[in-house]
């Protein structure tokens, strides 16, 4: 009769005296990679996916400009319709000629003409709004646009 | 030790939010002067890609349900260099121009605005000698001189010229 393997003496318990440095690896890499958001977005967000992405070099010469149906704890003060939020507020179309200048102030001298402004739009949104925005932002002189988008998988 | 370290991980975990800078780039043209004059685009030369305000598209006089299509089609407008007669006469003078409505939605636009980077992107990764994917790594840093040097060469009179007229107000809002 085939004799069973005894089982082994050693062991089996998995050491766990790592288990605080792998945890505080992970903490670090997550403290370290975490951007606290400066402002609360007030509108919908689902933003459109494309395939030719570019990514912005420099984060200092980019403002956001956020557009879409306010969420549905403002829609009883702001309405339905789509609006523009610049910084923590809704703006009109014709106050964004202040505020580009605003935004181009922060920068230093040399590099207010390479400001970009990164535009996240709600996929509902109309084209009319976004090309008053895009109009006005001509007449600013602020002439870098990105279309935030995510990565189409497909 | 460990706990204290896995709370603030759940912490951190929790909060973050992965920063997404990526999305389509686009120059917008200078703000028009008074007297400036109309420059007439010769209609072979010319790609009109129109949406209407019910996300319909028509290509080139023809509807078109598939908008991926328009990849392809704008590459056999580009690189045409005369052989047909209803096709550009060479990549640097052919134009892209595109025209939505005031109530075409932001997701067709930025569909078919993709298809149509995504062609000259195309066009130009093949004349650098590169991936798409690498191309538009290129493009994004052109402040590196061996980059730009890349760039430059394989933008030499072929122009991204995409024109996107004002919306029309049909459907209005």
């Amino acid at each position: 009769m085939a004799k069973f393997k005894k089982k082994s003496e050693a062991s089996q318990e998995i050491p766990t005296s790592a288990l605080p440095d792998i945890i505080f690896m992970l903490l670090f890499f997550f403290m370290v990679t975490t951007v606290l958001r400066e402002t609360t977005i007030n509108v919908r967000q689902s933003i459109p996916a494309a395939t030719e992405l570019r990514k912005l070099q420099r984060k200092s010469l980019v403002s956001y400009l956020y557009m879409g149906k306010p969420k549905q704890n403002l829609v009883g003060t702001f309405g339905t319709e789509p609006k523009i939020q610049a910084n923590d507020v809704f703006i009109n179309p014709k106050d964004l000629v202040l505020w580009v200048s605003q935004e181009k102030d922060k920068l230093s001298e040399v590099e207010r003409d390479q400001i970009t402004i990164a535009l996240k739009v709600d996929k509902e949104v109309k084209m009319g709004l976004v090309s008053d925005v895009q109009l006005e932002l001509r007449n600013a002189n602020a002439r870098k646009l990105m279309y935030t988008t995510i990565t189409d998988i497909n | 030790m460990a706990d204290i370290a896995f709370l603030l991980l759940i912490f951190f975990l929790v909060t973050t939010t992965i920063a997404n800078d990526r999305g389509l780039s686009m120059q917008l043209p200078p703000k028009p002067e008074q007297d400036q004059e109309i420059i007439k685009i010769p209609e072979r030369n010319n790609f009109k890609i129109l949406i209407n305000s019910a996300d319909r598209m028509l290509v080139e006089g023809e509807p078109l349900n598939d908008y991926r299509e328009i990849r392809e089609m704008v590459k056999d407008h580009v690189l045409n260099n005369g052989r047909d007669e209803n096709m550009s006469d060479s990549p640097k003078e052919a134009v892209v121009s595109f025209k939505a409505d005031r109530g075409t939605s932001y997701e067709v636009y930025i569909q078919v605005l993709n298809q149509v980077q995504g062609a000259y992107y195309d066009m130009y990764a093949a004349r650098a000698g590169v991936s798409n994917k690498k191309w538009r790594e290129i493009a994004s840093d052109i402040g590196n001189p061996e980059n730009k040097r890349i760039y430059d060469a394989a933008r030499k009179d072929f122009p991204m010229a995409i024109s996107i007229s004002e919306p029309s107000k049909i459907g209005g809002n």
